[in-house]
């Protein structure tokens, strides 16, 4: 057996049980190679329960920066011994075992294809802490003591970190780095080391930075103005409240009074989340409330209303697995079109795809300006892949200069100079008419905002002109939202080619390595990555261009092909589904495999040829 | 097509109130209600008490659920900014609604479908937060709007106009109230404008939850012997506990009545409530003794009515959230917005 030789791109998982500490020290295994110039993705894998359950911390690292899961393990840190068998089996011929070996296992419990790294976690750990606590925390830095110089992590690096995490308190910084030791001092005695896999100094890490993307969204809400936020706790959501508050506690406490520029209700269920943020948003405020699929089922009654009442409010979904409670700790994107055309009626909403969090920050300041220029509900489309694990990504910007765009808000001296007032009236053709704020004067401009139907001035009226003007309107809104929305991003092969693929959100970083494992293998592909609904004409055009377009996402029923032939009027036999959807994130190689079989079918002919006969 | 402009007849009792206007310009479009509905009654009460409160009509913010009970809001302050929101949803929007911006004065209207029944959740979460406003529920038993099917309150053994006979017990909002912590918990009918004017008056300058339950009799669906809530029922078991004279802090105080007779409450924005007790052994600011009492009495047949309980130190939800003194919806970027420098600091620590 050939050990498996690999320098800065290989897949490590870690086999934890739940609620045992593991967390904060896989994430500064991650960090600590981050520090050696090397890129991480890491991505957490967890069952919907708090305590004792298994968890896996998968960290793919790829100097070449591919950030997308990429499947297979290289290295299997088994600290579970509920998940052992499961775990064994999943490492690659080759790969590498790593165990507390305190209690000696039988050798029916190991694999012969599999290097085994034996060290006595528990007994290390024993002998030096009493304390159960204790115990339990420092063995997680010694098993992470003892990676580092199996995979040639510099301990200076860890260092480092833990002096930037726990300035100022010097006793836990004098202990972490006691158990690093430990765990590093074990390693140098007893085994060989640094394995076939392992880390080497880089730079292509550069300025990024490692942040997950619910903290983006919170962070992005408060840079973009958000003041009343309204949620129910759901997984995998609940983290961008929390960041938000996070944030607002650090960024909206009047240095003086002491007092609050924001407030944060914990509702009583999503139908009252999204009633505060709606209320909010008919106020004046920009508000949001963010959930998951089950929450969005809850709030349909409401989202109807705010397209129709026109009301800005900005609903983020940290997608997960449906239907129903579905698979509620696993990731999909499988709310598109509950969320496209939620509510009764004839409806239609905006909806932004961030690809990283570096997107999700941009695009949740993006959608409190689109909600209050469209004057409707505005969804973040992200997931539980890019919402809930720490990805590396572009530093988040922000320009100075920026204003908030509060849309067409008519003032006091408008109203006073006589300027017409129709709330519901088109006066220049982009579908988007003017709406006053309660109490801005004290004769004009007040209306009766409803769910029922209206004239262009808010009185109530089921005549049929009236509702179908209101309705077109809607439309033209519609039709003015696909410029102002975040437009897609075209990827051209290098040579001309009849195939394209679409795809969006969480998918991008496989997609991306698919597309040059592809290229290389001479698989010419033009890709157009979706970043909002509705699409622009562009898509249409990328799609005429192109015989064959893929559509690449993660659900059962090929949703957003279904909304990209639903508005387009696409010939549907030119969509090929590229369809992943068993709650893990989407793969490179699952989505090399998916069009490698269209576009080379079984005897592999290259493409050239192909077309050429 | 319902719109039509009230004709402005000129009135000499037309007279303007200390901001300018008169009671005319507190009305609003022309109800499209049953004749003789007490959902018109109240309306009417809003709109004596709001003139009388000296309120600009534009500062109040009314919003409301679906139903009879619900429209009625288009029917008064006609300057005020209205939303007619969902069914049984009105508490979570005027949440939001007071949060986005505390300036103004919040008018919530709804039925008892609306509060019992679809929206109890919500109503009894609004009480829990103790968001400030005036929350008037309309209450005749009975869903006005879908035609007559029983209510939550409607009382058990209570008769439909179709003759049936209602087998669950009621939902009491005014005990759910108490119990949820509102500040200001009182009961009417809508056929009594003397009780019910001041009540709302104390209401709307209420710093806190406030919340009245009106019986307002539906005279097409609910006002047949039989009924509960029937304008002869109530009126032939209406106990009122005490009447109150509400004294606005603008107010001189004239009236001299002999102590014992009389509570003097005095709320946060300096306004008065001066309760004359027509009962001796109620104390309208004892919460348990209110909710003791109150079942006490129910349990007799009796509907008690008036200022049930008041707080008068009450607190509201921005104090709880400790929010701004300044309406969040008038926040710029230079208030919400921590700038490109903070935003460099939040990156060098994610690296
Ligand atoms: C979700 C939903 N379900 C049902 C209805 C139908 N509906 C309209 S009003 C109403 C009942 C209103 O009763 P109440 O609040 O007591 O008002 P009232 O008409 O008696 O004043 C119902 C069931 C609705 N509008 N929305
Ligand atoms: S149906 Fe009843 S509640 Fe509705 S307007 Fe008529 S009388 Fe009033
Ligand atoms: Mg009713």
């Amino acid at each position: 057996m050939k050990p498996i030789e690999s320098i800065n791109d290989f897949v490590i998982k870690f086999a934890n049980v739940n609620g045992s500490g593991s967390a904060s020290a896989n994430e500064l295994f991650a960090k600590a190679i981050l520090r050696m110039g090397v890129p991480v993705s890491p991505r957490n894998i967890f069952p919907s329960n708090i305590q004792g359950m298994p968890t896996w911390y998968e960290a793919r690292v790829c100097e070449d920066g591919y950030a997308g899961r990429r499947g297979g393990v290289d290295m299997m840190v088994a600290m579970n011994p509920q998940t052992w068998d499961a775990d064994l089996a999943e490492i690659e011929p080759g790969g590498y075992l790593f165990y507390d070996s305190t209690r000696p296992l039988p050798p029916s419990k190991f694999r012969s294809d599999v290097n085994v790294i034996a060290v006595p976690l528990t007994e290390i750990t024993n002998a030096v802490y009493t304390d159960p606590r204790q115990r339990q925390l420092f063995k997680n830095i010694i098993y992470v003591g003892a990676l580092s110089v199996l995979l040639d992590v510099d301990a200076d690096v860890f260092e480092k970190l833990f002096a930037e995490q726990y300035k100022g308190k010097e006793r836990l910084l004098e202990s972490n780095i006691r158990a690093l030791h430990m765990g590093r001092d074990y390693v140098k005695q007893n085994l060989k080391a640094p394995l076939g896999i392992r880390v080497k100094r880089s730079d292509q890490v550069g300025d990024k930075i490692f942040v997950d993307g619910n903290s983006a969204i919170g962070l992005g809400m408060v840079f973009g103005g958000a003041t009343v936020a309204a949620w129910y706790p759901i997984t995998p959501s609940t983290s961008v409240p929390e960041a938000f508050q996070k944030y607002c506690e650090k960024f909206r406490v009047d240095p003086v009074t002491r007092q609050h520029n924001f407030a944060i209700v914990q509702a009583e269920d999503e139908l009252a989340s999204i009633g505060m943020v709606v209320g909010a948003g008919w106020n004046g405020a920009r508000a949001f409330t963010a959930t998951s699929g089950p929450g969005i089922s809850l709030m349909t009654e409401f989202i109807g209303l705010s397209y129709f009442a026109e009301i800005p409010v900005t609903i983020v979904n940290v997608q997960r697995g449906g239907p129903s409670t579905g698979m509620p700790t696993r990731t999909q994107q499988s709310d598109l079109i509950s969320c496209a055309y939620a509510s009764h009626g004839d409806t239609k909403h905006v909806l932004l795809f961030p690809q990283d969090p570096h997107e999700c920050f941009e695009h949740a300041a993006a959608a409190l300006d689109l909600a209050d220029r469209l004057q409707a509900p505005i969804f973040v489309m992200t997931d539980l892949d890019i919402g809930m694990n720490q990805r590396l990504c572009k530093p988040f910007t922000w320009d100075d200069a920026r204003d908030y765009d509060r849309g067409k808000v008519m003032t006091a001296e408008e109203l006073e100079a006589g300027k017409d007032f129709g709330r519901y009236k088109d006066v220049d053709g982009d579908g988007i008419p003017w709406r006053t704020l309660p109490g801005t004067h004290p004769t004009k401009g007040s209306f009766f905002t409803r769910g029922t139907t209206r004239d262009p001035y808010a009185r109530y009226s089921e005549r049929g002109p009236d509702y179908i003007y209101n309705m077109e309107r809607l439309l033209r809104k519609f039709k003015t939202a696909a410029d102002l929305v975040p437009q897609p991003v075209l990827r051209n092969a290098p040579k001309k080619t009849s195939y394209g693929v679409i795809y969006f959100g969480s998918t991008t970083p496989a997609m991306h390595e698919a597309l040059d494992v592809l290229e290389a293998d001479g698989v010419h592909i033009d890709a157009l990555r979706l970043c909002a609904f509705p699409f622009p004409e562009s898509v249409n055009q990328f799609i005429a261009a192109h015989e064959k377009v893929f559509v690449v996402e993660q659900n059962r029923d090929a949703q957003m092909r279904s909304m990209l032939v639903n508005e387009l009027d696409v010939n549907p036999a030119q969509l090929v589904r590229v369809l992943h959807y068993d709650g893990t994130p989407i793969t490179a190689r699952f989505i090399t495999r998916a069009i490698r079989d269209i576009v080379q079918p079984a005897a592999a002919v290259p493409l050239r040829q192909k077309e050429a006969a | 097509m319902t719109y039509i402009t009230k004709p402005r007849l000129h009135h000499p009792t037309l007279t303007a109130n200390k901001v300018g206007y008169t009671r005319r310009d507190y009305e609003g479009r022309i109800s499209t209600l049953c004749a003789g509905c007490g959902h018109d009654s109240i309306s009417a009460a809003i709109i004596q008490a709001c003139w009388e409160l000296d309120i600009a009509p534009h500062r109040v913010a009314k919003l409301s659920g679906i139903g009879c009970s619900s429209k009625t809001p288009d029917y008064f302050l006609g300057a005020s900014h209205g939303f007619n929101t969902v069914h049984g949803r009105m508490p979570s929007a005027l949440t939001g609604a007071n949060l986005a911006n505390r300036d103004l004065l919040y008018l919530g209207v709804s039925g008892d479908g609306d509060s019992a029944s679809i929206g109890l959740g919500q109503f009894a979460n609004a009480m829990r937060r103790g968001v400030r406003m005036a929350y008037i529920v309309e209450n005749n038993g009975v869903y006005g709007l879908t035609k007559g099917q029983f209510s939550a309150t409607a009382d058990r053994g209570s008769k439909s106009k179709k003759g049936v006979i209602n087998s669950d017990s009621p939902i009491d909002l005014v005990g759910i109230a108490l119990q949820l912590g509102a500040t200001y918990v009182a009961r009417s009918f809508s056929g009594d404008k003397e009780q019910l004017v001041p009540l709302i008056k104390g209401a709307m300058e209420h710093g806190g939850a406030a919340f009245i339950d009106i019986i307002s009799p539906c005279v097409t669906f609910n006002n047949h012997s039989g009924s509960t809530k029937s304008y002869d029922y109530v009126r032939e078991h209406n106990e009122a506990v005490s009447r109150i004279d509400f004294i606005s802090s603008r107010d001189e105080i004239t009236a001299m009545y002999a102590p014992g007779e009389v509570v003097e409450v005095q709320q946060h924005d300096g306004s008065m409530l001066r309760l004359r007790k027509l009962r001796a052994d109620y104390d309208p600011t004892d919460r348990y003794g209110a909710m003791s009492y109150m079942q006490a009495h129910q349990a007799r047949g009796e509907i008690v009515t008036g200022l049930l309980y008041v707080d008068p130190v009450a607190t509201d939800l921005h104090t709880s959230l400790n929010t701004s003194d300044h309406a969040l919806n008038a926040m710029g970027v230079a208030q919400l917005c921590p700038g490109s420098k903070a935003l460099d600091i939040i990156n060098r620590a994610l690296r």
